[in-house]
């Protein structure tokens, strides 16, 4: 297929049907509501396939859960806020080992915020964002091209793992038009996946309840929970490099952060300064051991990130006191330019000595 | 190289099919390119606008700071913008509308009497194309043919109007 210009939300609503989503449930908020409207004029056309625009967040993402303990691949998104009001939801899908991929175009915060692009969600995506010992897969893509990949891989790796998938965007993402490229067609047959709720006819009756009684039982579940999250950061870590092998100083940013650190590093590497990129794709579970391999060569660090400093943290421990950390952030919707980050990399690069 | 392009003027003018014309042209050329839309609480009668960012390499930002080039379509984005176009830049502005003084000595003003020529034409709704024409012209940033191209695929399901932007951005492309 060739390439076509298309903005990153109607990308991920049109890569989503293609991975055989059958359900989408969403209240609509800016800066996604492109892909509510994708959904509503192109998966609701679809055979077998649900569209409903519900009638609050909350109702949306346990709309989700019902679709998925019937087998269903089943998706919701929303903004910063509206991802607040599905917590509670995504606890309970996490509990219920269900999969089900949940989009943040996330904006910028606290409270209503604004509607421009920030990546302060970063706590709240990697840490479960819910009540309870849990985790979420969380995909950071920074195109508009990963943005399709990455949705084609979330409804893959949620039913793989049975697990909620977090694909964490921005306002940037998801408005920009890029071209990109389709690579698999929509499936002719939509997958129902195994152990789902459709009648126990021949076998006995089963219930998918998120309540335990007994805590013995209850640390069970936990301790397997767990178990597949170790599996999960064994095979799943992704990440990219760029230009770090003979790099003095590494520069660490996801999402749009990164691509707009690329851009910094090509201008200070015209300069002869030798800066390189370390992206985590997959921001849970975190590519700590590629921190680890970066720093037997590198001791300096530049964080950057659209907050005051989140990923910063998981940074610092997967360094475990080793390098130097610095960080450089803008908070509340505020885009830096390639060219502010060259100068703050090359004021750092001068200040540590390193040319 | 990277070049950027911010479209401006009234909400209704067709700014933002300027700059999704340029976009998808820009694709057909096999160029990288992203196209931003303006997302802010704008008041009726204001400024919309979206920016158009084309290279041939990999783009860091949708966003231009100091766009190497600026459609002004109306008043207040001439005033808005002349001052973020970067040094040696191009600015276009929309001489049926707008009457600003333009302070800046280091940038080239390119008018274009786009609603004029688009009522001469008897297609007044059409003055963007104009403008869009001239724009490829003077800009050279990507070829006539492409924007035809594009034309096709974005109206593919409205034959008539085709026929009037094209003849539209043809007026545009050879009023220079």
């Amino acid at each position: 297929m060739p390439k076509v210009l298309m903005d990153g939300n109607s990308a991920i609503g049109e890569a989503a049907i293609r991975a055989g989503c059958q359900c989408y449930f969403g209240y609509p908020i800016t800066p996604q509501n492109e892909l509510i409207e994708y959904m509503a004029t192109h998966l609701s056309r679809r055979k077998g396939c649900v569209f409903v625009q519900a009638e609050s967040e909350l109702a949306a993402i346990n709309m989700v859960y019902g679709a998925s303990v019937v087998g269903a691949r089943a998706m919701t998104s929303s903004s910063s806020p509206g991802i607040s009001l599905k917590q509670e939801g995504i606890s309970y899908l996490a509990a219920c080992e269900l999969p089900a991929v949940i989009v943040n175009m996330s904006r910028g915060g606290p409270g209503l915020g604004s509607i421009a692009a920030a990546q302060s969600d970063y706590f709240q995506a990697t840490r479960g964002g819910g009540h309870g010992d849990y985790r979420t897969i969380v995909l950071a893509p920074s195109s508009v091209q990963e943005l399709a990949d990455l949705t084609i891989r979330a409804f893959d790796l949620a039913d793989k793992y049975k697990i909620p998938v977090i694909i964490l965007g921005d306002g940037v993402l998801g408005q920009m038009m890029e071209p990109v490229e389709f690579k698999q067609e929509a499936p002719a047959v939509l997958p129902v996946r195994e152990g789902s709720l459709r009648g126990a006819k021949g076998r006995p009756s089963k219930i998918i309840k998120t309540f335990t009684s007994n805590p013995a039982e209850l640390e069970e579940i936990n301790w397997s929970l767990f178990r597949r999250y170790g599996l999960i950061k064994k095979q799943e870590t992704t990440f990219e490099t760029f230009m770090i092998d003979d790099a003095k100083l590494v520069v660490v940013a996801f999402g749009i952060a990164a691509r707009i650190a690329k851009g910094a590093i090509r201008n200070v590497r015209a300069e002869g300064l030798k800066v390189g990129l370390l992206r985590p794709i997959t921001l849970w579970p975190f590519p700590d051991e590629a921190v680890k391999e970066v720093v037997k060569n590198v001791n300096h660090f530049l964080v950057f990130e659209m907050n005051m400093g989140q990923m910063l943290e998981d940074v610092q421990l997967s360094l475990e006191g080793k390098g130097e950390v610095s960080f450089y952030g803008r908070p509340g919707g505020v885009i830096p330019t390639p060219s502010e980050v060259s100068r703050v990399i090359s004021r750092l690069y001068y200040q540590k000595g390193l040319k | 190289m990277l070049i950027k392009t911010l479209f401006a003027g009234f909400g209704g003018q067709g700014v933002m099919s300027m700059g999704l014309s340029l976009a998808e042209a820009a694709m057909l050329e096999g160029k990288n390119v992203t196209y931003l839309p303006a997302y802010g609480a704008e008041v009726r009668g204001g400024t919309a606008n979206c920016t158009v960012a084309v290279s041939d390499d990999e783009i860091a930002s949708p966003v231009a700071s100091s766009p190497e080039f600026v459609i002004a379509m109306n008043q207040p984005s001439a005033v808005k913008f002349q001052h973020h176009i970067q040094s040696g830049g191009l600015f276009f502005l929309n001489s049926s509308l707008v009457e600003a003084d333009i302070i800046r000595g280091d940038i080239e003003i390119v008018r274009v009497p786009a609603n004029k020529v688009a009522e001469d034409l008897g297609s007044p709704k059409s003055a963007n194309m104009i403008m869009l024409g001239a724009f490829i012209k003077k800009s050279g940033l990507v070829e006539l043919q492409s924007v035809i191209e594009s034309l096709k695929r974005i109206l593919s399901t409205k034959k008539k109007l085709i026929e009037i932007n094209e003849k539209a951005l043809n007026a545009g492309y050879n009023l220079f």
